[in-house]
């Protein structure tokens, strides 16, 4: 069980991470905020709570992996990055821009903390799944985790994964999906509707678990007791809102493209340092 | 070459415990063995190339060299985009193996027919493209990347391709082989049109006429060197694949010579035609329909090089 004030240090660094995306996206003048603010407590809970690496240990076979499959919202996992050390807190101010070492989708080329590299959606959990199946072979203790948006659950190749996992009954392997029911041209209800979602994920034989993918109390308790039954992949389905943190992003479709430009960044860079 | 490819695989496996084999539920009497011998080092990934390659990935990620293994277009057009951004992009140690290359698979018809796999892979960043010529150095071949070299296209045949190799050979990748000596023309080929290159040397060497017969069985990277020698040596190249004519073997060898600029080179290609070929037959058949066998290509040979002595 964490403490109150353990609690409030992770709401602390999910804040750090919000502050972080929108300056990114503002001095790049990039899209994708949404997604990468609606996953800043499941950032903060597995890089402060669960996963097994530092940045002493990015090379060692036995770390941890988390593989962000969702790699448009790399602002988010570049920030927490930078946060734990991982790299210097300086790269991120070159985000996208020219010359810089972040693109503007999840790059591991040259970035300590970043596993694989993504962008095109429905690659994450298959190289989780390699992943997670060579560890299982090899006898290793690392744990794989992948962070899957809502919308590439659309994607066959992920089903080819979800099929694929529990056969090979790959329990070091945590699939956490931020569900923030917004995709790229409508909402998931409207393009195309995942539910009964936690439904479909256990009738393919996963272990799942809902939570409210902005309590970090909820988060933690889920992650921190993987798996959920032995012999069987995890799947943590995380609530959550995109655009979480700005009030004028929450939930809207146009924050998926929009960038933070003139009295929006300010007032939203307000707003994130208000909820200090 | 498959049945040669799985016993050398599984010496590599034997040898080396990181090389794993992976399929997409194809290779029934092929793989069964390894499976029964390795049942670490082998996955069967179900019908799903997508998954099967990004699984392979990440395998490959965590130290494994992974054989990715399947049927024509299956383990490379299917999955096209894993090969690039999951394979290719991190350098993994993965080889995508596909078996029936060109009409090996001719009467199971169009979605069998792997024929633009070579060009694909060619223009792939970080991908060496292999193509065998004989059973021989398919063997070499697979030896050569189950040390673990990064993304590997490797093209076979299936089960007919005849020994052209007798004595033993001097295999490495990107180093053509020289099959036979000749200074009239040169043949070049890759992959399993080797023996049919070699067929057409021995119908010339009958008028009098020397090919050198070149095995291009790497085509990435390209021997630029036996390229170049055999054209400023015999004057005049032509290509021979079981592949469509643009970006295989003779898209390369056009490439290399084209910019070498030589004077007094000529070139020809002879592949397949843009187009899907809807008859219905055996590799033999569909290779002599689109001009394949060793009398259709002696007669193209006539029609580009009327100068050479043919009676």
């Amino acid at each position: 069980m964490t403490s109150p004030d353990r609690n409030a240090e992770l709401r602390e660094l999910a804040r750090q991470i919000r502050l972080h995306s929108v300056r990114m996206t503002h001095r790049a003048k990039s899209s994708h905020v949404g997604g990468s603010l609606s996953m800043a407590e499941i950032l903060a809970v597995l890089y402060r709570r669960v996963l097994r690496v530092s940045p002493e240990t990015v090379e060692d076979p036995d770390r941890d992996r988390l593989v962000l499959s969702k790699g448009h919202a790399c602002a988010g996992l570049y920030a927490i990055l930078a946060e734990c050390g991982f790299f210097p807190m300086d790269w991120l101010e070159s985000f996208y821009l020219n010359g810089g070492k972040l693109a503007g989708h999840a790059t591991c080329n040259g970035v300590p903390g970043v596993e694989v590299s993504t962008g095109s959606l429905g690659h994450g959990l298959p190289i989780a799944c390699g992943l997670a199946l060579a560890g299982k072979r090899d006898r290793r203790p690392y744990r794989v985790f992948a962070i899957l948006s809502d919308g590439e659950c659309d994607e066959g190749s992920n089903w080819e994964a979800i099929l694929f996992a529990p056969q090979h009954q790959l329990d070091n392997l945590v699939v956490i999906v931020d569900y923030n029911k917004i995709q790229s041209l409508g909402t998931v209800k409207e393009v195309l509707d995942l539910e009964p979602f936690a439904a479909k994920w256990q009738s393919f034989r996963w272990a799942v678990r809902e939570v409210d993918g902005h309590d970090v109390e909820a988060l933690h308790q889920a992650l921190a007791s993987v798996p959920f039954e032995a012999g069987r992949p995890s799947c943590v389905i995380a609530h959550t809102v995109k655009g979480k943190g700005v009030s004028f992003m929450e939930d809207k479709l146009l924050w998926h493209y929009r960038t933070p430009q003139g009295e929006e960044y300010d007032q939203a860079m307000a707003e994130l340092e208000a909820q200090a | 070459m498959r049945s040669t490819f799985i016993r050398t695989l599984a010496e590599a496996a034997a040898a080396d415990p990181r090389v794993t084999l992976v399929v997409g539920d194809l290779g029934f009497g092929v793989v069964v063995d390894f499976a029964r011998r390795f049942p670490e080092q082998f996955l069967n990934a179900g019908v799903a190339e997508q998954n099967m390659t990004g699984i392979a990935a990440g395998m490959a990620l965590a130290g494994k060299v992974v054989f990715t293994y399947s049927i024509a277009n299956f383990p490379v057009i299917r999955c096209l985009e894993q090969i690039r951004n999951d394979v290719c992009y991190h350098k993994a140690n993965v080889v995508v193996v596909a078996v029936g290359g060109g009409y090996s698979y001719g009467s199971l018809g169009m979605t069998h027919h792997a024929t633009e796999d070579l060009a694909l892979m060619r223009a792939l960043p970080e991908m060496t493209v292999l193509a065998p010529g004989d059973p021989v150095e398919t063997a070499a071949a697979t030896k050569a990347v189950a040390a673990g070299i990064g993304p590997v296209y490797l093209r076979l045949g299936r089960d007919k391709e005849p020994i052209v190799h007798q004595q033993p050979i001097s295999w490495s990748i990107g180093k053509a082989l020289t099959v036979r000596e000749g200074n009239d023309l040169t043949l070049i080929s890759t992959g399993a049109m080797l023996a049919t290159a070699v067929a057409v040397a021995e119908m010339l060497a009958e008028r009098g006429i020397h090919a050198r017969v070149l095995s291009m069985h790497t085509l990435k990277p390209l021997d630029v060197d036996a390229v170049l020698a055999a054209a400023r040596e015999t004057g005049k190249i032509v290509t021979i694949e079981e592949h469509s004519i643009i970006g295989g073997l003779g898209g390369g060898v056009a490439e290399v010579l084209c910019e070498a600029g030589l004077p007094n080179v000529r070139f020809h290609r002879i592949g397949l035609p843009l187009q899907f070929i809807k008859a219905v037959g055996d590799q033999e058949y569909l290779r002599k329909l689109l001009g394949l066998d060793p009398t259709s290509i002696m007669e193209q040979l006539r029609i580009f090089f009327p100068g050479l002595p043919w009676v």
